[in-house]
């Protein structure tokens, strides 16, 4: 197999082996990770890159989550790119080495297939395993295509670098990860051109031996930590020159919100991961039937692009949000982060919140109708969140 | 009967351990600069002040949770003059895997790697991780510096603390009723290709076999015997007696065992001493009654004996 035959070509792949085509043209130099579904495909793929020397990687095969966070952490501050796919459960057992990677200020690409969280076990699709680590401080993308994940992937090396925050890409399990759309998979020599080779600032030097992660007083402390926002409120604007540059030299760009429709909307639908392509459909009919309706992609989730969102929603007369997620004892959590960015704002559009499919409940366009139908009925929202396709 | 003890105790304290092995290790360079954390008569200070000078500066040290995120001393300051990376609790095997692999893939393979656990981080915590790394044979020195109990978080017990020990969790009345975890036999069962046991009483077996380690390819383990004056209720001056003690009572004799299979006997005590001598001087085992004291010595005996078995049939 030459890179040539597969690079630079239009092909017809999952969500999966597009995370593991972006991997191998960003030439990752250390991956590791532990099998789990639905993520696993990822990392076959890209133990096949590895063993025919298509990617030029150390992949270490290690026995948990923790060690395959672990181990890019390690590699990183070594001074490399590294790379680790997981989902549900691997993610939950990443969590402590995930804010390892966020305060040694590591740029690790992690892709989290979105699967819901046991007991009972499931393997499909809901926000709540990546939502679970908002607060670590990882930078976290939410795909809705293939394609999207593929150039998501590319981007979060170059974003990660630049600001020195490790990048989650996110897509939604089997909707994406086991689902094949034709993907254009670009040239490593595009590639090349827009993502340079990883030039650490600081790594474990034997010419200057320092001690990093040691014990830090209340007097360091802090600072570093604020640091680590500062760093995200740098990730805002380089997010969007990256995908800028990208949309220059791929021909492609994502945003880092995506307003439809929204400049005349009465209701501004808020979607992320794959409910926004079901979102698209019925917006467009919906539109036909002369209801000013838009919708708001959330890609960026952390850090939030507050501005942006604020410009747009604070036009609508209402605004829906759909969480495939919840937040027990409160509300979906795309719906919290949407009313805090609002609150202090003199235009506060009603917010309701739709918590539907959960555990991979199919998320169907009749579903959406309905909210649509339901939020230009009512004026204000009735309950803190309404349930969407739930038998009880 | 008190007065006595007190007696016996006096005597070894001025037993003299050969200080002239000491002498040979103190003239090869030091990577470790003083002024470091560690309380009086660390054993864990002098373990990573011994390994670094058989490994030398192309080294790279990880340090997991354990008494040595203390002692290299808090942020901005360093002790070693060699890179330190500090980890969480139970990642040090994997996060050397993780930097070793790093450093292979920019050319830069000839750095050791030497993750430097205590033994709830090697023992407990940290033993899926070595476990992992074991089984790939990853390419790093692993050492534990066993002061057998959790000291940095006050004493608390570990699997690695001895049958009948006082710890702040197995307090006066209810001493530890479980034998130590023997990590050794568990960690050479990998089949890696180097499995060895050292005691800071003994620097130049020590260095030696770090030396040795430096030379081979793939996982190798290094168990230390470093005694906590503070967790065991000692004066920090009866540190190197004690770890002179355990290895001249046989309780935790100096030995290697190559791919797994292969043992060596590396030290035999001239006379082997009673534990009651060893265990005398520790106020973790004031309790101790002579039947118990009497237990501990049969299992040591027993032990010894298997050991020097398991020597005998590989011809070491």
């Amino acid at each position: 197999m030459k890179l040539e035959a597969i690079t630079g070509t239009k092909k017809v792949v999952t969500g999966n082996h597009a995370v593991s085509y972006g991997v191998l043209l960003s030439r990752a130099q250390v991956i590791a990770a532990y099998p789990i579904t639905p993520q696993t495909q990822i990392v076959e793929l890209l133990s096949e890159f590895c063993a025919t020397g298509l990617l030029k990687a150390k992949f270490i095969k290690v026995e948990s989550e923790h060690s395959a966070m672990s181990a890019c952490v390690g590699a990183a501050i070594s001074g490399v790119r590294a790379f680790t796919a997981t989902s549900a459960h691997g993610l939950a057992l990443m969590h402590e080495m995930l804010h390892w990677a966020v305060g040694a200020r590591l740029p690790i690409v992690v892709a989290n297939v979105n699967r819901a969280m046991g007991p009972g076990w499931s393997v499909w699709t809901d926000q709540n395993d990546s939502l679970s680590q908002r607060d670590v401080g990882m930078i976290q993308l939410y795909c809705e295509s293939n394609q999207e994940v593929l150039d998501t992937v590319i981007q979060a090396f170059k974003i990660g670098e630049k600001v020195l925050l490790p990048v989650m890409v996110i897509l939604d399990a089997f909707v994406l990860s086991h689902t094949s759309e034709p993907v254009d998979i670009p040239s490593q020599e595009m590639v090349d051109n827009f993502l340079p080779p990883y030039k650490p600032q600081h790594y474990l030097n034997i010419e200057h031996p320092a001690s990093y992660g040691g014990l830090t007083n209340p007097d360091h402390y802090f600072e570093i930590r604020i640091k680590i926002e500062m760093a995200h409120r740098a990730a805002l604007k380089v997010a969007e020159e990256v995908d800028k540059e990208f949309q220059e030299k791929f021909g492609r760009g994502y945003g880092l919100v995506e307003p439809v429709n929204c400049d005349d909307a009465k209701v501004i639908i808020v979607t992320s991961g794959t409910i926004t392509g079901t979102a698209r459909e019925v917006i467009d009919k919906e539109r036909r039937k002369g209801r000013k309706v838009g919708l708001l992609k959330i890609r960026l989730f952390r850090p939030t692009p507050r501005e942006r969102i604020r410009e747009i929603l604070t036009r609508a007369e209402k605004i829906a949000v759909i969480d495939r997620n919840i937040s027990f004892g409160h509300s979906g959590i795309f719906a919290q982060e949407i009313k805090s960015i609002l609150y202090n704002e003199p235009r506060r559009p009603p917010i309701f919140n739709f918590i539907i499919g959960l555990g991979g409940r199919d998320v169907r366009p009749e579903d959406i109708e309905e909210i649509i139908d339901y939020v230009f009925k009512k004026d204000q929202p009735t309950e803190d969140f309404t349930l969407r396709g739930v038998r009880l | 009967m008190r007065q006595k003890l007190k007696r016996k105790r006096q005597e070894l304290i001025n037993k003299d351990f050969s200080p002239k092995r000491w002498q040979e290790a103190n003239q090869i360079e030091e990577l470790m600069n003083p002024g470091h954390f560690a309380c009086p008569g660390c054993g864990g200070a002098l373990a990573m002040r011994y390994a670094l000078k058989a490994l030398g500066k192309n080294t790279i040290v990880v340090i997991p949770a354990c008494c040595w995120s203390i002692i290299d001393g808090p942020f901005p300051l360093h002790c070693l003059k060699v890179p330190l990376y500090h980890t969480a609790f139970e990642t040090a095997a994997i996060m050397a895997s993780g930097i070793k692999a790093g450093l292979e893939i920019q050319g830069k393979g000839d750095i050791s790697v030497l993750a430097f656990a205590g033994d709830g981080g090697t023992a407990d915590i940290g033993i899926q991780a070595l476990s992992g790394a074991c089984e790939r044979n990853d390419d790093i020195i692993y050492a534990c510096y066993d002061n057998e109990a959790y000291m940095n978080t006050g004493i608390q017990r570990s699997s690695a603390t001895p049958l009948f020990a006082w710890t702040t969790t197995t307090p006066e009345g209810t001493p530890k009723g479980e034998p130590k975890k023997n990590m050794v036999e568990i960690v050479a069962a990998h089949r890696i290709p180097y499995t060895a046991t050292c005691s800071v009483g003994f620097p130049e077996d020590m260095i030696a076999k770090f030396k040795k380690a430096k030379e081979i390819r793939g996982l190798k383990y290094i168990h230390i015997y470093a005694p906590c004056p503070t967790g065991w209720r000692m004066a920090p001056d009866l540190m190197i007696k004690v770890a002179c003690l355990a290895v001249e009572t046989c309780l935790f004799p100096l030995y290697e065992i190559e791919e797994g299979i292969r043992y060596k006997i590396n030290y035999f005590p001239k006379e082997k001493l009673p534990v009651r001598d060893y265990i005398r001087i520790q106020g973790r085992f004031s309790h101790l009654r002579e039947r118990e004291i009497e237990l501990i010595q049969k299992k040591v005996d027993f032990e010894w004996d298997l050991l020097k078995k398991r020597a005998g049939l590989s011809g070491g």
